[in-house]
């Protein structure tokens, strides 16, 4: 029996499974009479398709059907009707419109997907040209604010009161368009059965929203279309959503009658599936010669779609994380002729931190003041933003742990003087915060004879462990031994959960969890007459005194309204120690630590590979990554592996995953708090920052290349 | 699929034969570039002639030379000891280039013929006036960042993109390859071409030729070499520009000189002149920067690339400084 097993480090549950091929992701079932499916690109940026000549594709050995606009049934969710409008975004093969290059406009479907790759490039459209606009700085003045949401400027104080400041910086800050590049392609295998129902194996990081998303499409009820998705091979926010060409991946099995996977392209994966958006943004932020902010202003303007809006939250950070009496932001969009973008993890707050904590270290400068005093001389007591006490904080920790691990000591204060041989040496921090956030969420829990116990929930497991977490949350309350517990997610049969998404996960779910284990307890006690918090419990015995094979039951959490108290935000400090050639520019990044305020930690060990994953993930946001189009044709010219650069391993440091670990009195009954997004939050400025020490050199323009630095 | 033939010959008078009978056939040896190509629709070859049961694939020290088999890989030059130890600056080059598993795969003239990585060619919808003569050069008003700063046209501002091929030019590699006619020998500096007017041929080798061997005359330069590669990540990205650098210092002396860059042009980029400035001279960091300068007579950048005109003289001096051990 084991005590206290949250905290403990457990390997992951289905690590045998993934390492040893065991796991099968969505497209590796075998199904009966499967065809293969293969989209094929526009080649225009904007304007409407004259025709398209289909003929040799579908006189290519293997080709079962071709689709497109002129012969696809109608998907009833993307026609209008008196009782609400169409939905939003890319309807595919609904009409002729080409809203962004490489929009599909056929989707080929043979025996064989070689068949089919080769019957794509036998398609031949025209279009009727239309002028477009792809070219985001050229665009800024077409910016508008966004339609949806609440995106009104915010202002506390008086506006750009940093103007007035004795010491201020304005300056602005650029970040290009990011690919999520999982490692898995997006693939859907979709198929109807005689019944009328759906079945879906889909890359996703929410079975339940999909299964909403299909049955909207097709205007069929929710408990008729069944998602599976039990592995995923990383996704980072490009399967929030179900994609346009998922729902078309089941129309195309629903006019063929046969199951239909559709696997998209890794270049396909660079224009359908979303990307961090391109933003500038302007910052001022002013002080008076100790230190005491002034104002902060933060405005950003982001990269949209011109047929779907996209927005995030890249100017809040600015809001809330330092306590100076005058802040405003405001938050705009460029709608261009691009595919739509999608959170990427860390999503918005990931892009404002950037910009925020850059110049709150240029200001630190500017002042000669070090940039941890900065920080804790304007430290936020309680949430300035809604003035409201931090459901917990620790970032005071965060600053002390991480300046001592990464040596912040050795730190020059002059940028450019600390030398090792030709290479230059700087440290620099970067800091963030992301919400707790909590959803409702359901789970279900059966009791075996032999004292076994099994947990099911709707959830999905992108990759930070979450069957482990659960595992180890059942295990704590039962008092049980890990190894007895099993559990089920990916399939939307189950009990619902929240989407994976917005570092929730545990929070939810893992609250669903703690509650329906407890609920057990509850019950045996019961049964056997005991105290209702008896916790010395023989499930076995128990089972076989009474007589039953099994027990089962299922318990909803629904979330706590400690929200309307309390401001929760899980909090952190990201430094980083680089060196920079001073003659080519080459960088190393030699050590990252993230120290981070996020409650209780349910698994150390997959927490800090989550830690370790998110810096990589900033890695690449600092130093290599930008998906570029030439504006002369709206194509990307690097929508490949090979040219998009991904840090590879040899980018990659030490990186040291350092948890406060303090329970959360407020946020759920774990006192967890998330740490999905916040392991790549910070990051980013953090480098910037370490290379501006290094070489004196401020790149406010993602990503840091060699030649940014000569 | 495009229907093609494809035929494995056992001799290499056999593959000459076979390359011969369709006008557009291709030899196939490691594959990692020309499959590539064919995937992306920028080749359809009517017959692969698999030369891979050749007898070309040994690494011979014939006096005076070292000769190696077009189809040595990649791996099997960078890991042989003898090149080590005899030719580091090869062995340094292969090494910086491409991944692990692609070297495993790349052969010796493989890489020799390597294509552009310039996305005006592999992108089939844009202009290239290598892929389509006459269709334009994409990358002259586009996106140029990693283009040529030496000896382009404005037809073709693309780079060769191997590292290989920047040593074996700084070595005075010599080409042997075997045709419809005689067989001939062409000296590394001849193998590749500047774009001119015709930047879809990146060499001189004639049609139905096939390179047999690269020969590398025994060099003195074991000691004092370096090749550096400036790119965006650590490893697996092409060069922003490289140096390769190969000096035989005595008493402090360059006795004689060989250096090449990478990334800077449509051919690997010896530098004649700059090793006639250098040879005679004392190691100095005063003497490499002028030897730096000299090196960019004649460059010229365009809009994406400007930084390269600064790189290109650093990565040279760094080079220079750290083959020579001269200290920072």
């Amino acid at each position: 029996m084991k005590k206290d097993a949250i905290g403990d480090s457990l390997s992951r549950v289905d690590g045998r499974l993934k390492v040893t091929g065991g796991a099968k992701y969505s497209g590796e079932f075998k199904i009966t009479g499967l065809t293969y499916g293969v989209l094929v690109p526009a080649t225009i940026t904007n304007g409407t398709i004259t025709s398209i000549d289909t003929k040799a594709a579908e006189r290519a050995p293997g080709v079962l059907k071709v689709i497109t606009y002129l012969n696809a049934t109608k998907v009833p969710g993307y026609q209008p009707d008196e009782s609400k409008p169409a939905s939003k975004g890319l309807k595919l093969f609904n009409d002729n419109k080409i809203h962004f290059n490489q929009q599909p406009i056929a989707l080929v479907i043979a025996d064989t997907f070689e068949r089919a790759t080769y019957a794509a490039s036998l398609i031949k459209a025209t279009y009727q040209k239309e002028p477009f606009k792809t070219n985001f700085h050229q665009n800024i003045d077409n910016s508008m604010v966004p339609q949806g949401g609440n995106y009104k400027d915010y202002i506390r104080g008086e506006a750009d009161a940093y103007k007035n400041a004795p010491v201020k910086i304005e300056q602005a800050y650029l970040l290009p368009s990011e690919i999520h590049n999982p490692m898995e392609l997006h693939v859907t295998t979709a198929f109807w059965n005689t019944d009328g129902k759906l079945t879906v194996f889909t890359k996703s990081q929410g079975v339940i929203s999909s299964q909403k998303a299909f049955a909207n499409a097709f205007k069929i009820e929710q408990s008729t279309v069944q998602i599976n998705s039990r592995f995923v091979g990383g996704a980072f926010g490009s399967s929030l959503r179900t994609w346009p060409h998922e729902i078309a991946a089941a129309q195309a099995a629903k006019m063929l009658n046969r199951p239909v996977k559709l696997t998209l392209t890794r270049e396909q994966m660079f224009t359908l599936v979303g990307y961090r958006p391109q933003t500038i943004q302007k910052m001022g932020i002013g002080a008076t010669p100790d230190g005491q902010l002034v104002g902060i202003t933060h405005e950003s303007l982001s990269q949209s779609a011109v047929y779907e809006e996209f927005t995030e939250r890249s100017v809040n950070v600015s809001r809330f994380l330092y306590a100076s009496p005058n802040a405003n932001t405001r938050y705009k969009v460029v709608p261009l002729h691009v595919g739509v973008p999608a959170p990427m993890r860390g999503p918005g707050e990931a892009t404002g931190a950037f910009a925020l904590e850059c110049a709150l270290d240029e200001l630190a400068y500017a002042l000669n003041m070090d940039p941890i005093a900065l920080r804790l001389k304007n430290y936020a007591d309680a949430d300035p933003e809604k003035n409201l006490p931090w459901s917990s904080k620790y970032l005071k920790e965060c600053y002390q742990k991480g300046a001592d691990k990464i040596g912040w000591e050795k730190r020059s204060s002059k940028p450019g003087t600390n030398r090792e041989g030709d290479w230059l040496v700087g440290y620099g921090i970067g800091c963030g915060a992301f919400g707790a956030y909590r959803n409702k969420a359901q789970a279900y829990i059966k009791l075996l004879a032999d004292g076994s116990v099994n947990i099911k929930s709707a959830t999905s497991d992108i990759g930070p462990g979450t069957g482990t977490s659960m595992v180890l949350i059942a295990a704590d309350i039962l008092k049980i031994s890990a190894e007895k517990i099993t559990f089920d997610l990916g399939d939307s049969s189950l009990p619902e959960a929240p989407t994976q998404g917005g570092s929730a996960t545990v929070s939810s779910v893992g609250s669903a969890v703690h509650d329906v284990c407890i609920a057990l307890k509850k019950k045996l006690n019961t049964l056997t007459g005991k105290p209702e918090n008896n916790e010395d419990l023989d499930y076995a015995k128990i089972l076989k005194q009474q007589n039953l094979p099994f027990i089962e039951l299922t318990q909803g959490s629904e979330g706590t309204d400690e929200a309307k108290n309390y401001s929760m935000y899980s909090f952190s400090a990201h430094f980083v120690q680089v060196h920079v050639h001073a003659l080519t520019g080459a960088w190393r990044i030699k050590k990252v630590v993230a120290v981070v305020d996020a409650g209780k930690i349910v698994n150390n060990k997959t927490a800090s590979s989550q830690m370790i994953g998110g810096a990589v993930g900033g890695i690449g946001m600092a130093m290599t990554e930008e998906a570029i189009i030439d504006d002369r044709f709206g194509r990307l010219v690097n929508g490949n592996l090979a040219d998009y650069h991904v840090p590879v391993n040899a980018d990659i440091p030490q990186i040291e995953a350092i948890f406060i670990n303090k329970p959360d009195m407020h946020t759920n009954p774990l006192g967890t708090k998330g740490i999905g997004e916040i392991s790549l939050i910070g990051v980013a400025p953090a480098i910037a920052n370490a290379v501006y020490n290094a070489t004196g050199k401020r790149i406010r323009e993602l990503p840091i290349t060699p030649d940014k630095l000569i | 699929m495009n229907q093609f033939q494809y035929v494995r010959p056992a001799e290499t008078s056999g593959a000459i034969k076979s390359i011969a009978l369709d006008t557009n056939a291709h030899f196939l040896a490691g594959g990692t570039n020309l499959i590539d190509l064919m995937k992306m629709g920028i080749i359809a070859p009517e017959r692969l002639v698999d030369i891979n049961n050749l007898p070309l694939k040994t690494i011979e020290n014939i006096p005076g030379h070292l000769r190696i088999g077009t189809l040595v890989t990649n791996t099997q030059v960078a890991e042989n000891q003898f090149i080590k130890e005899n030719f580091p600056l090869l062995s340094m080059a292969i090494n910086a280039g491409a991944s692990p598993q692609l070297r495993n795969m790349a052969t010796t003239g493989g890489n020799l013929l390597q294509r552009t990585r310039c996305p005006y060619f592999f992108d089939t919808t844009m202009p290239c006036n290598k892929r389509v003569p006459g269709s334009g050069c994409g990358a002259l008003e586009g996106y140029n960042r990693m283009h040529a700063i030496f000896g382009a046209s404005d037809k073709c501002i693309a780079v060769n993109p191997s590292d290989m091929n920047v040593a074996l030019t700084a070595l005075n590699a010599l080409v042997h390859v075997s045709g419809p006619k005689a067989a001939r020998t062409i000296p590394f500096a001849d193998f590749h071409r500047l774009p001119g007017d015709h930047p879809e041929l990146d060499t001189t080798l004639q049609k139905g030729e096939l390179i047999t061997s690269v020969d590398i005359p025994t060099v003195p330069f074991t000691k004092n070499v370096y090749y550096l590669k400036v790119r965006d990540r650590s490893s697996y990205a092409f060069a922003l520009v490289s140096a390769a650098v190969a000096l035989n210092i005595e008493n402090n002396t360059i006795q004689d000189v060989r250096l090449a860059m990478g990334g800077v042009a449509h051919k690997p980029w010896r530098l004649i002149a700059t090793e006639t400035f250098l040879k005679g001279k004392t190691v100095s960091e005063e003497t490499f920067k002028q030897a730096a300068q000299i090196a960019m007579e004649g460059a010229k950048a365009y809009e994406h690339n400007k930084f390269k005109l600064k790189l290109a003289p650093n990565a040279l001096l760094q080079a220079l400084k750290t083959a020579s051990g001269l200290k920072a």
